[in-house]
């Protein structure tokens, strides 16, 4: 008796424990997921081989990639224009309003200078950048390293267009994206968002608590043949300026021809999406 | 061999009990959070790890450092490790049980834990570290009952339990190892973006988790008639004092490449850490008390050990004073300053000091009070079977 019941907990223990694991490894095993993680590498290594520094984008490549140009000079000394962007935004996209600064959520915001460009350093701080914040929202990044640590694959970046995007009902909210992304462009659900919803719009997914959230670059609004809600916002300034880098007759592309532009951190080779005008 | 949790001296029934109160005060706090939100923690948009992440990290190294036992004992033979091996592999499997707990209690969604397998992420070392940890906890548990079942039979443990003993060695190694690389491969975090957390992890571990089984040991020495014998204790304290200096060492060359190279990143949380971090006018220190006391507890742990091996007068006193100096001491480097000095600075340049509230101290006492309640019936199994061999 007592044989027969341990060979049945042994045999019980080993089905149990094959069946937890097994849809890892079929998962691991199938060759899509490969073949994908595979590409990811191989282009990568190719783009750092081809500029050491790794502050260079890939140019030319045939695939869309939107990224976004912030000319500040049109909104120097226009604070409320700047808070309408955010509060177009902010609406659009069902953003809670919390009050206390660690419950926080924000998908794009204004900042001063020092914190939005940590890593520039000047003798003397300029009266420009004294006297305005800038903006700051998820870059994009064409090499993101928030997509890199996900342990679900939650955060993914869209291979067709560029846009790292989220998903909210996988995310397990272990805000390892958030440890990795060194722009801060992250935020996290520590309460239940739905209770502080201002204005409520019934268009875009409201979140769940314990999930983390960004900036999507309005990947619901792209294919209805809307601009991000921060660009028509400001639409009449021209500060926002939205399109596919990789195109060269884009309006973004022709801003980069005839501006320098300045990133954020490019040091860290994430190949931000977004490009300042300062 | 479960029954011999069952019976106990009345001391045992009210030390689990003891730790039973805390376990039901961490539940409870647990339900709480799990209702309202982690917002009922101190961590917040720009310090988004706090206690329980730095709590897991210290115990994966309690995990690993069941190693410094094991290894002695099956690969280079070293028979007076023989009684103790079991302690090292039975504080490993409840030390892992709290890092899981402590993982399930930070992240968001508990309830969608299994997405990590369902969706299995290679290139993210959490998807990793589950991998590594899941394995280290089979291992142990297989080879820690197998061999302890073999001695209460008192014949030699089966051939294929060595299989598994052998790969438990470079488990112990991985599972630090890619716990460190949680942090490592992260850019913009610089305290932590360097190749040196992992040995330093190792190192502090190979201290902090033979101090424990020492400690563990002149407790049961006292309360359970439990001698492991001068020699072995002799020879973890050695081993204690050699990972305690390498890790001391390592923590000397963070300072270094901070100090002498002046990049501000590299320097920033050393300085909130040690000294203070000055930022508009205001030094932000709270734990500055807790690392000089690290820093004190190890130099003055060494210092007693070495004292005892000069004058050849290790008495258990001495070596348990020690002992709990050290695990204090690397307690508050990797539980506490490691996690929260690395986060000080916020990608955004600003300065967010941790805090941790009453509700999250409960949930992480409940945890631990958990852990060591597995540990404390896993002991009294093994030194059950020990008792009941010897007579």
């Amino acid at each position: 008796m007592d044989k027969q019941r341990r060979k049945f907990l042994k045999i019980a223990g080993a089905t149990a424990l094959a069946g937890v694991s097994a849809p890892a490894v079929v998962k691991l095993t199938s060759s899509p997921s490969f073949a994908s993680s595979g590409q990811g590498a191989a282009a990568d290594s190719h783009s750092t081989a081809k500029d050491a520094g790794g502050a260079q984008h890939d140019v030319g490549k045939k695939s869309i990639r939107y990224g976004m140009v912030i000319d500040m000079r049109k909104v120097y000394g226009k604070p409320e224009l700047m808070q309408k962007a955010v509060d177009a935004c902010h609406t659009v996209h069902n953003v809670p309003d919390f009050d206390k600064p660690e419950n926080e959520i924000k998908w794009i915001w204004t900042m001063p200078f020092e914190n939005v460009f940590p890593e520039h350093s000047s003798y003397h701080t300029s009266k420009i950048t004294e006297d305005n914040e800038f903006f700051a929202l998820c870059n994009h990044c064409d090499n993101p390293p928030c997509v890199r640590v996900c342990p679900t694959k939650a955060t993914f970046k869209i291979e067709e267009n560029g846009i790292v995007a989220m998903d909210y009902h996988r995310c397990i909210g272990c805000r390892f994206c958030m440890m990795g992304c060194p722009y801060g462009a992250r935020s996290f659900n520590w309460f239940n968002p739905r209770d502080h919803i201002k204005v409520y719009n019934p268009d875009f997914a409201t979140r769940t608590r314990g999930v983390v959230e960004k900036c999507n670059f309005c990947a619901e609004r792209l294919p209805l043949g809307k601009e991000p809600a921060c660009v028509e916002a400001l639409k009449e300034s021209g500060a926002l300026v939205f399109g596919d880098l990789n195109d060269p007759d884009s309006e973004v592309r022709q801003l980069l021809d005839e501006n320098p532009t300045i990133q954020r951190k490019p040091a860290l080779g994430t190949k931000p999406s977004i490009f300042y005008i300062v | 061999m479960i029954e011999k949790a069952l019976k106990g001296k009345p001391a045992y029934w009210m030390w689990l009990a003891i730790l039973g109160v805390f376990i039901v005060i961490g539940a409870v706090c647990y339900l709480r959070q799990y209702m309202i939100g982690l917002g009922l923690t101190g961590m917040g948009r720009d310090l988004s790890w706090g206690l329980y992440i730095s709590q897991f990290t210290f115990l994966v190294g309690v995990a690993a450092g069941g190693l410094m036992l094991v290894l002695p004992y099956y690969v280079h033979n070293y028979k007076a490790f023989g009684r103790i091996t079991i302690l090292g592999e039975f504080l490993a499997i409840s030390a892992i049980l709290m890092c899981l707990m402590f993982i399930m209690a930070d992240i968001g969604q508990p309830l969608r834990g299994l997405n990590m397998m369902l969706h299995p992420t290679p290139n993210s070392m959490l998807f990793w570290d589950m991998v590594v940890l899941l394995g280290y906890l089979t291992l142990n548990i297989i080879c820690g009952w197998v061999i302890l079942t073999a001695e209460r039979k008192q014949v030699k443990p089966p051939k294929w339990v060595y299989f598994f003993v052998y790969i438990s060695i470079p488990f112990a190694v991985s599972i630090h190892t890619v716990t460190a690389m949680l942090y490592m491969g992260l850019p913009g975090r610089h305290f932590w973006l360097t190749a040196i957390t992992a040995p330093r992890f190792l190192a502090s571990a190979f201290a902090a988790g033979p101090a424990l089984i020492v400690l563990a040991c002149l407790i049961m020495k006292r309360v359970a008639n439990f001698d492991v014998g001068k020699e072995a204790i002799n020879k973890i304290a050695t081993i204690i004092m050699y990972a305690t200096i390498i890790n001391g060492f390592f923590v000397l060359l963070e300072f270094f490449v901070g100090y002498y190279s002046q990049i501000p990143g590299h320097i920033h949380s050393l300085q909130y850490l040690f000294f203070g971090l000055e930022h508009h006018g205001h030094v932000y220190n709270n734990l500055v008390p807790f690392m000089w006391t690290f820093a004190i507890f190890c130099v003055g742990g060494l210092g007693l050990l070495a004292y005892g091996k000069i004058k050849d007068r290790l008495t258990d006193g001495l070596v348990a004073a020690a002992c709990a100096m050290i695990f204090i001491g690397l307690y508050l480097d990797k539980g506490l300053g490691f996690v929260l000095g690395g986060l000080v600075v916020s990608p955004l340049h600003e300065i967010h000091e941790y805090l941790p509230t009453a509700n999250e101290i409960g949930i992480t006492l409940g945890i631990w009070a958990t852990g060591f309640f597995v540990l404390t019936l896993l002991y009294k199994i093994a030194l059950g079977v020990e008792h009941e061999v010897e007579s």
